[in-house]
């Protein structure tokens, strides 16, 4: 196990011109469950393409515990990964797919026989040993690529949307059992995915990427939170987080149709203000602090109800417990706390929260 | 399909379905107009060749036309040389287009122009690419030329005594003829094969070496046996270019087919070498696909 250094990280592909990594530094701590997270094209699997060494940097460096692999041979670069299409050899019996790095690297039949039933038991496979992958269903195979992953005795694990082939259901069981699986035997795990919510529940920290760039590294919850820019606010969660212009004075901010306390210590100016959906309640009347809003549809999720608001002429999302009692076309009061309101300048996006 | 979370191995694919046999009638339709084809240009004449092999000029049966063709003092060494052919050139001819297929893999600059380059003897007619060899190994040809040229002595390569030069040369001129089907054949069946699997192979701390033996290989192993049964069968019809280069004095099976049908005007024991050269295609072809039997693909759903 080893932790991994990347500096001042560039790559752009052969007859492009567009960075698809500009600049990216990270340092990925022994045994961290690293998750790059963006939309498509924003170079996070290329970033991690370059740490296993099956694209090449062209310029920057990548270290793997100290040992500079930026220019090395992949296989020489003692690592495990998981493929988005698993890569599960067909001409290989289960057995000797999970084995296949343990053969590569030389150990005995014996020990081989002996980390290949651990791996199996661990991921419920005991019984598909001796079948081809053809035999074998979607959710089966993954389980194959995942322990083939796992049995190598590597410096870094890597993941390429490993579970976006999954149907829903598949998907969300098999997330927390990874989670569990990779806790267990700690290794160094670079995973990447467009799937915030997997980004949220299975890493340590996560880099959110647009552009070929880390917009911000974070631990879920501060990236959840706090976002470090309007970017990561509108990617992250789901509804996304709600932005309006406003104008801050006096400690009130004023959207236009309304106005609200500013988090303290807010300056005065003109800013985005963002708030999260779940963070607004419907107010007492009475309140001179809330919002008054106009419910446009009435969503109910079965754990929370998701309603669509206007206010002046800004459409926002609200989420209320799944009990309230709120129809279309209702004249609602929305209270918004000052702690959950972030404030963003108003050109860059960048967050201007005190 | 199941879609229990808890236990994955209640997971199934799909089953095909079952009503299948009941299809069968307009399938038999739409095959209709080949099956036509196959017996009137395919079965008439096999069947027609196989009564002329075992039948005497009266219309009786009799086996003397395979005595005739076994005795002959042509057979064996027709025998010998077609088989000796096929043992020597087919391995070369894998290892070539395997390697070339792998240098192209690799894309290097022209890559492009080097496959069509290569496929170029595709195109060619095996006559005309019997005369083109002809005009490197005759006594006075290019290659003597050179050897002339350069102060070594020259060698009447194709003369009737030299069976071992009548050899190498016929050898030399079919591998440049032939090869370019197998790498083509096997180009095709690497395009073929995802970019992951070699991938996930060096990940896991594979080698080129390791790569092409544990994962390339096998993956490909559908495209060589295509191309090792129609190549195997092609050679044991190799004719045209033994003709151009050595006339009669390097005897082939195909070319004694030829000689009793043309020359000694006897369809009789032509046919008797027509199927017996069918027969050792067919139990090569047996033999191949038996050997390099996909075990993978048994029982998939």
């Amino acid at each position: 196990m080893a932790d991994i250094t990347i500096q001042n990280l560039v790559k752009v592909y052969p007859g492009g011109n567009e960075r698809a990594n500009d600049d990216v530094s990270l340092h990925v701590a022994d045994g961290e469950f690293m998750v790059l997270l963006g939309p498509s094209g924003c170079g996070k699997t290329t970033l991690l393409r370059q740490i296993a060494g099956l694209e090449l940097p062209t310029s920057g460096a990548i270290a793997i515990g100290g040992r500079d692999v930026t220019y090395m041979p992949v296989h020489q670069r003692n690592l495990s990964m998981v493929f988005q299409s698993y890569a599960v050899f067909p001409h290989r019996r289960v057995r000797a797919n999970i084995g296949f790095g343990l053969a590569m690297r030389g150990m005995s039949k014996a020990e081989i026989d002996k980390k290949v039933d651990w791996a199996a038991e661990l991921l419920q496979l005991t019984p598909y040993l001796d079948r081809f992958p053809a035999q074998l269903s979607g959710g089966q195979r993954q389980r194959v690529a995942v322990a083939r992953a796992i049995v190598v005795d590597a410096d870094v694990l890597l993941m390429d949307e490993p579970l976006s082939n999954l149907d829903a259901l598949l998907r969300l069981s098999f997330r927390a059992e990874l989670k569990q699986i990779v806790n267990q035997i700690g290794m160094t795990t670079v995973y990447v995915t467009h799937d915030q919510s997997e980004a949220l529940s299975l890493g340590d920290r996560v880099a959110v990427m647009k552009n070929g760039r880390i917009t911000q590294l974070d631990n879920p919850l501060r990236v959840y939170s706090h976002p470090a820019n309007t970017f990561v606010g509108g990617f992250i969660g789901s509804p996304p987080m709600n932005f309006v212009d406003g104008v801050v004075h006096d400690g009130q901010i004023d959207i236009g149709g309304g106005s609200f306390r500013a988090p303290e210590g807010a300056e005065d100016g003109r800013y985005t203000v963002g708030v999260r959906a779940e963070a607004i309640t419907l107010g007492d009347p009475a309140d001179p602090h809330t919002v008054p809003a106009k419910v446009l549809v009435v969503e109910p999720l079965g754990s929370a109800t998701l309603l669509t608001a206007t206010v002046g002429e800004h459409s926002i999302k609200v989420q209320v417990p799944a009990d309230t009692q709120v129809a279309a076309g209702d004249q609602v009061k929305l209270s918004v706390p000052p702690s959950a309101v972030r404030l963003f300048d108003l050109d860059s996006g960048e967050a201007r929260t005190p | 399909m199941s879609v229990s979370t808890t236990a994955p191995a209640k997971e199934r694919a799909p089953q095909p379905s079952p009503s299948r046999a009941r299809k069968r009638s307009p399938a038999l339709l739409l095959i209709l107009p080949s099956l036509i084809f196959m017996l009137l240009l395919f079965a008439y004449p096999l069947a027609q060749g196989i009564i002329t092999a075992f039948s005497d000029p009266s219309g009786g049966f009799t086996l003397g036309h395979w005595e005739r063709m076994v005795g002959d003092n042509k057979f064996i060494p027709a025998l010998r040389n077609t088989m000796l052919l096929i043992v020597v050139l087919i391995p070369l001819q894998f290892a070539f287009a395997l390697a070339m297929a792998l240098l192209l893999q690799e894309k290097p600059r022209l890559s492009g122009m080097y496959f069509y380059f290569w496929a170029i003897p595709l195109a060619v007619s095996d006559l005309a690419a019997g005369l083109v060899w002809l005009s490197i190994f005759q006594d006075r040809g290019y290659l003597n030329s050179v050897l002339d040229g350069v102060g070594l002595p020259v060698v009447s390569w194709l003369h009737y005594e030299n069976t071992t030069t009548m050899f190498i040369a016929v050898l030399c001129a079919e591998l440049w003829r032939a090869t370019s089907l197998v790498l083509v054949i096997v180009v095709s069946g690497m395009q073929g094969i995802p970019k992951d699997y070699a991938e996930a192979a060096a990940v896991f701390n594979a080698n080129y070496w390791k790569r092409l033996r544990h994962v390339i290989l096998p993956l490909l192993k559908p495209s060589l046996q295509v191309a090792l049964i129609l190549r195997t069968i092609l050679a044991f019809q190799t004719f045209a270019v033994a003709q151009a280069l050595t006339g009669e004095n390097f005897p082939l099976l195909v070319g004694e087919t030829y000689r009793w049908y043309n020359f000694l005007t006897n369809p009789y024991v032509a046919s008797a070498y027509a199927l017996l050269i069918l027969g050792i295609s067919m139990v090569t072809a047996v033999v191949y696909l038996r050997v390099l039997r996909d075990q993978s693909q048994v029982g998939k759903r």
